[in-house]
């Protein structure tokens, strides 16, 4: 049993070895319910292989990961899912061939079993839910347009309407402003920001002004394990931090 | 000319299927009665054709293993006929079991004395065949090409061991019907024929609209989910496994009612049905006809066939050229096949070149308008 009860995730000793080399090392980390949580650090620093782990698309060599008490090892990605962990991709991953509406479908349905999609129609709450989803990220009139032809922007923001709609209790956001403007990006942080509280958001990102925004709790990654964790001002003091992906403002 | 969009009138829609089941009522009138065997035949392949497109078109599974199931749903019919039609001969058993000297009807070849059980047997075994292979491949999640391969290999372990199974199935001279008892007809006979014509006529409009419905909605969406981005549907709490299993269990089973029909009306089903050509050119019609379109798998199922055995009449030995030939043109020019083209931008693009259409108004200057359209309102 996890001896740290109150949280909802939690990461113990993590090592995930790729033919040798370390994409994480021991990485320890835990989060509370509600929690919104930044984590950063530089390239090849194991941050999508974390979110890889948590997902089960990795199995860790060494280390446990429990999700609301249960661990997470040995489970089926879409098991995974269902207890309640969702994720949003780097780039922006949504089914191009179906139109915003449908990818909505997708996400709201319940139960996902292929029994309950042939022969029941949607809900009529779940009807309401993607309305509702469009309205906030702003789709509503491109609601029977294929994804495929949205901009980069909307692609991103129909995924992450898509997370929502899967009404996970863990959301994992990975670069959700990668290539969006800072007019998007300010929204996108703000729309992150509504969603803690209720739900657990672990965002990764590169962006810093982004980072500062969502004004949470930051982990730093470095070569597979937590360097540093604390406010975004307490990160960008520490020596380490700055050594190792700040670098110096003087230089 | 918006051919996607477009939908026809309620009216425009009665006159075409009125049109169509006149002419299927009317074929044995018009047509020889060697066309119209041919034509039957050719029909009974699109069902076949169909589940093709469900499983490659719609799903991403490019399956080159049909015959397999094409030759199981025949091998249920013919020897459902050959049990019922062996009353003369020694021990009432078909003929055949005499010459390698098989006194009793092999054990599971006893329930096919039942019609019955036969009717089901034809789509029901090669759906639960096709499902176990499938969950198998799948839950392994062997995809891509490696699974091409694998349902290649399993077809020729299928077609051999056929081959060498004289006492139970005669090999590989296969099963006869023509000479068969059917509802105190012969099969072979014209106005069994006929009736298999219609049979199978109706049996295509039936296996497209079953198709239709299952792609239509969620669950079709989810299959094309799978097609573009299978991680993703699993990362959103959908088992593919699942899903993948079932389309492909369909497919096999339409399979199975698709070689049951073109058995009774060739007369014979033999290994030859598991062949790799074959399987290989249940694709090409598919390819040809219009991927993820079903009905463009009717038309290249039915249209190729057809053109198949025109072009062999006039002129023996050329049809491997142009129907590689075919293959070529539908990679290189028209991905979509000839329906897709038709649906898509094809027409627009072809008028557009010739200067007889405007073309196209691009993204930016319609999301202007639309935002002009928010303002008046």
């Amino acid at each position: 049993m996890n001896k740290n009860t109150k949280a909802l995730l939690s990461l113990e000793n993590i090592t995930v070895s790729f033919e040798g080399f370390l994409a994480l090392n021991d990485l320890n980390l835990s989060l509370k319910k509600g929690e919104l949580r930044a984590v950063i650090g530089p390239n090849g620093a194991g941050k999508t292989t974390f979110l890889d782990v948590i997902t089960g698309k990795v199995k860790p060599t060494k280390g446990d990961v429990f999700f609301k008490g249960k661990s997470l090892i040995g489970r089926k990605e879409h098991k995974i899912a269902r207890l309640g962990v969702g994720r949003k991709f780097q780039s922006p991953r949504v089914f191009e061939n179906l139109t915003v509406k449908e990818n909505l479908e997708i996400s709201v349905s319940t139960p996902k079993s292929p029994l309950n999609l042939i022969n029941k129609n949607i809900k009529n709450e779940q009807i309401d839910e993607i309305e509702y989803l469009m309205k906030i990220v702003n789709l509503s009139n491109k609601n029977n347009l294929k994804a495929g032809s949205l901009s980069h922007g909307q692609k991103q923001w129909l995924e992450i309407a898509m997370l929502v709609g899967q009404r996970p209790d863990l959301m994992l956001v990975d670069e959700p402003v990668a290539g969006l403007t800072d007019e998007e990006t300010d929204l996108t942080a703000d729309l992150l920001k509504s969603l803690s509280g209720d739900n657990t958001v672990v965002v990764i990102d590169h962006d810093m002004e982004f980072i500062r925004r969502l004004d949470s709790n930051v982990s730093v990654l470095n070569q597979g394990t937590v360097l540093c964790e604390g406010t975004m001002d307490t990160i960008q003091n520490d020596k380490k931090v700055i050594d190792v992906y700040l670098g110096r403002p003087e230089e | 000319m918006e051919f996607k969009n477009l939908k026809l009138s309620k009216k425009t829609t009665f006159v075409i299927w009125v049109i169509i089941i006149a002419f299927i009522i009317a074929a044995p009138s018009i047509l020889p009665v060697f066309r119209l065997n041919l034509l039957g035949r050719y029909l009974s392949l699109a069902i076949v054709a169909l589940g093709v497109d469900l499983i490659w078109g719609f799903t991403g599974l490019l399956s080159l293993g049909q015959g397999i199931f094409f030759a199981l749903g025949g091998y249920c019919a013919a020897m459902y006929l050959q049990i019922t039609s062996s009353s003369e001969f020694p021990n009432n058993i078909p003929e055949f079991f005499g010459l390698y000297g098989v006194d009793n009807l092999p054990f599971f070849w006893e329930p096919f004395r039942s019609p019955i059980f036969s009717l089901f047997a034809i789509w029901v075994i090669p759906a639960l065949v096709a499902g176990m292979l499938g969950f198998l491949v799948f839950r392994n999640r062997i995809k891509g090409v490696y699974f091409s391969i694998l349902t290649q290999a399993a077809l020729l372990v299928f077609f051999n061991f056929f081959n060498g199974q004289q006492k139970l199935i005669n090999g590989t001279n296969g099963l006869k019907t023509d000479v068969t008892q059917f509802f105190g007809q012969m099969v072979g006979s014209e106005s069994m024929q006929r009736n298999f014509f219609w049979v199978t006529a109706l049996l295509v409009i039936a296996a497209w609209f079953f198709s239709k419905w299952v792609v239509k909605g969620r669950f079709g969406n989810i299959l094309i989910g799978i097609r573009d981005d299978e991680p993703r549907v699993r990362f959103t709490g959908y088992n593919p496994v699942l899903f993948k299993t079932i389309i492909f269990s369909i497919a096999g089973g339409l399979a199975g009612i698709s070689g049951a029909l073109y058995t009774v009306q060739s007369g014979i089903v033999s290994p030859q049905f598991m062949t790799v050509p074959f399987s290989i050119e249940m694709v090409i019609w598919v390819a040809v006809g219009g991927r993820g379109t079903l009905l463009g798998a009717i038309l290249g199922a039915v249209f190729i066939n057809y053109a198949k055995s025109l072009v062999s009449e006039a002129l023996p030995a050329s049809w491997m050229f142009i129907q590689g030939g075919l293959f070529i043109l539908v990679v290189t020019a028209l991905p979509e096949g000839v329906l897709g083209w038709v649906q898509g931008e094809g027409p627009r693009n072809l008028l557009q070149r010739f200067g007889l259409k405007r073309k196209i108004e691009t993204y930016p200057s319609l999301e202007i308008k639309n935002e002009i359209e928010e303002i008046k309102k």
